[in-house]
């Protein structure tokens, strides 16, 4: 766990200070210095690191609490007695087994906890998403930053449902919901069919579903921003990295590299284009045409934001 | 604080210093190494001007008493110059990086002095005769004209007044890609290595048109990087072994018997890491700015940011002793980080006998260490102090709290003001310091 109390300048700052200086090197006298700028990029690496932590905690609370007030609203709406009739209803008409059912029915409260324990796991502080960052829809995996949290493990767009949470239809509705108030897991019953997701805010058709997800974008989106012109650099080369965690199972598709997670994922390899001639860009030309650019719009993005 | 031959404590008082006064400092003008020769008679120092000063210690005689040994100027020349390479539209700096002196071996002296990228072999020879009489020229070198000539004459040698010559006698050139950090003389005398970002080349003294690549730790994708070397030296009496150090904060032994290519080291010294100080900076903290066996061979010392480690050669899982040099700075490591000093390599120096050590610090301070005695002191090279033998008095930084008096305190401390290199005369008590633009000479008072 990095000690960011020690000093009062952040992680945010810490990367544009990086960055400057990376860019001040290329016009310094004698050329690059190899060694002073793989240190700064290790200072990139441990800042963005932190940042995305932040981040990271910062959207889970968010999204924790909104979850927390949009279940509490419904459920104060709901009568707790036709809650358990319509459970066995649906069960006893979707699936037909009545110990199944049973089952099903008993398992949604108290069973939540048991189901999840599996799932939950003792998160280091350093881990971090394994979904790419450049989402739009998609749902953002949150990395608690306290062990206490559990971690989601949504990976997937989830499909904004049909059925609206109002109220009025969920009581005509397929869908019960219900909250684990320990474990903070919303579990749902829609056909019969037991899902269970901590996010709950996509759950919600139109309203809920765009903030949050809006806001993320907002707060992603500088990475995002004018760095389209490098589709050189690759994402790969992260095992080595001890903070990186990022499992990421699917290549990604090269326009959505251009954010700072991608590129300093795999270390000092995010500042040169692979098509440099690489002995001569450490040397004087630094980077290629495209890294210039990229670099001067990180730059750009970062002062911006 | 122990001193040479055991008992006394040092006492070290103020003998020479050397440069100009001006607060306002030409940036040719500051010092970027200082080395003694081998019998600490000749002192060479380089600066980022490309130039050598060389200065010589006066013989201590009946006539002159009160100059005990001083250093005056013997030599100057301007080593390096600055070139463009063209291919790279790139600039290399004249700067000095290093200097090493040869052994001595007949009247001259030798120093090899490098920059980012080519190291030359100087002599420093002495002139002190001139022949005269010559039959086919005149005294102001004029060609006679030969039927004037009607008697040969041999010429002699007539004193003049000492003329020091340094003249290059090879220059090693484009055998390094990236910035070199290092030379270091075999002790065969023979060979000497030079050590960049990336790679460790073997020279031969006299062959210059060739090198033999002996470290390679360049990755076959520049994208994998992850360390670069950062000193390298040859071990004092083995011309087999050498060290080298990398911004890991690791350092490799190498046998150059065991492959003509030593990637594979033969010791690997590392310190694991202390979790809890984890930090942004810890990578450049513990980045090693130089490496320097002791003249017994046994240990190694490097320095790193904060601390100076002393090795045992024998012991590859920790330093046998570790001084802080200035750990009131951990705290301040943003601020460090954003003035770029963070950056700075200080280096360190032996003692003639390993048992003390000293390295640089920040406003003109320097540290010694005693390694008997665990004690510690720190110094200061500034002009106020600079009358003659005056005794140094030992300076201390306040870390918080109360500030008592004669204390300075962190945040007071002029960072502008950094000593990075020193160096210890081989075999008496007289140390260099060089501060900026000036060099400062003290001296033990027992001298």
């Amino acid at each position: 766990m990095i000690n960011t109390m020690e000093c009062a300048v952040d992680a945010q700052s810490l990367i544009s200070i990086s960055l400057r200086k990376i860019h001040n090197s290329r016009t310094q006298r004698g050329g690059i210095k190899l060694h002073k700028n793989l240190l700064v990029s290790y200072v990139l690496r441990n800042a963005r690191q932190v940042y995305m932590n932040e981040k990271y905690a910062e959207i889970y609370r968010m999204q924790q609490y909104e979850e927390v007030m949009t279940v509490c609203n419904e459920i104060q709406e709901l009568n707790p007695l036709d809650l358990a009739e319509d459970c066995e209803d649906q069960t006893a008409d979707c699936c037909g087994s009545a110990s199944e059912s049973a089952s099903l029915c008993g398992a949604l409260l108290p069973a939540v906890g048991h189901q999840t324990s599996p799932a939950a796991q003792h998160i280091q502080p350093a881990s971090a998403c394994s979904v790419p960052l450049a989402l739009q829809s998609e749902e953002v995996c949150k990395a608690a930053p306290e062990p206490s949290f559990y971690r989601s493990c949504c990976a997937e767009a989830y499909p904004v449902s049909n059925c609206d949470f109002s109220p009025v239809n969920n009581m005509h509705c397929n869908k019960t919901t219900v909250l684990d108030l320990d474990t903070h897991v919303v579990t749902t019953v829609e056909n019969g069919y037991l899902h269970q997701d901590c996010c709950a805010s996509l759950q919600q058709c139109c309203q809920g579903a765009q903030s949050p997800a809006k806001k993320r974008k907002l707060d992603f989106g500088y990475y995002v921003s004018e760095i389209e012109e490098a589709p050189d650099f690759t994402p790969c080369k992260r095992a080595k990295f001890e903070d990186s965690s990022y499992a990421i199972t699917e290549p990604l598709d090269t326009s959505n590299i251009s954010n700072l997670i991608s590129i300093f994922g795999s270390g000092f390899s995010g500042l040169v284009s692979r098509q440099a001639d690489l002995e001569q860009a450490l040397n004087g030309q630094f980077c290629s045409k495209q890294a210039l650019a990229s670099l001067g719009a990180w730059t750009r993005a970062i002062v911006a934001f | 604080m122990a001193g040479v031959g055991g008992g006394n404590d040092f006492q070290w008082c103020f003998s020479q210093v050397k440069g100009a006064i001006d607060e306002d400092v030409a940036e040719a003008d500051i010092i970027s190494t200082v080395e003694f020769n081998y019998s600490g008679e000749l002192l060479a120092t380089g600066d980022k001007g490309g130039r050598v000063v060389i200065f010589q210690r006066e013989q201590e005689s009946k006539n002159r008493p009160l100059s005990r040994g001083e250093y005056n100027v013997y030599s100057t020349f301007q080593s390096h110059e600055p070139e463009f390479d063209y291919l790279k539209s790139l600039e290399i700096e004249e700067k000095i990086n290093k200097i090493r002196w040869l052994p001595q071996q007949n009247a001259a002296h030798f120093l090899l002095s490098t920059n980012d990228k080519t190291i030359k072999l100087w002599k420093i020879s002495e002139r002190d005769k001139r022949a005269e009489g010559y039959n086919l020229k005149d005294e102001d070198g004029r060609l006679r004209d030969p039927f004037r000539i009607t008697s040969l004459r041999v010429p002699v040698l007539m004193p003049m007044d000492l003329m020091v010559e340094a003249s290059p006698r090879r220059i090693f050139a484009n055998a390094h890609t990236y910035h070199i950090n290092s030379i270091s003389v075999n002790s065969d005398y023979e060979t000497y290595l030079s050590a960049d970002d990336l790679r460790i080349n073997l020279w031969h003294l006299e062959i210059t048109d060739r090198s033999f690549n002996i470290v390679d730790i360049k990755p076959a994708n520049m994208e994998e990087l992850t360390e670069v070397i950062t000193a390298a030296e040859c071990h004092p009496h083995q011309c087999n072994v050498f060290v080298y150090s990398s911004s890991k904060g690791t350092i490799r032994l190498c046998d150059m018997r065991a492959a003509a290519l030593c990637d594979r080291h033969s010791k690997f010294f590392e310190e694991p890491e202390d979790p809890s100080s984890r930090s942004f900076f810890s990578e450049i903290i513990s980045s090693i700015s130089d490496v320097k066996f002791s003249h017994s061979g046994r240990y190694m010392m490097t320095r790193d940011y904060l601390s100076v480690k002393v090795w045992d050669l024998n012991m590859e899982n920790r330093p046998v002793e570790t001084y802080q040099v200035h750990e009131y700075l951990r705290s301040k490591l943003c601020s460090l980080y954003e003035n770029d000093c963070i950056f700075d390599k200080f280096e360190c120096c032996w003692n003639g006998s390993d048992s003390a050590i000293m390295t640089g610090s920040y406003n003109n301070f320097f540290r010694m260490f005693d390694r008997n005695t665990r004690r510690d002191i720190t110094l200061e090279a500034s002009r106020e102090s600079s009358k003659p033998r005056a005794m140094l008095k030992p300076r201390k930084v306040c870390t918080g709290g109360k500030r008592k008096k004669d204390e300075i305190s962190v945040d007071s401390l002029d960072f502008n003001k950094k000593i990075l290199h020193t160096a210890w005369h081989p075999k008496e008590n007289v140390i260099a310091v060089a501060a900026t633009n000036n060099l400062y000479i003290f001296q033990d008072k027992m001298n």
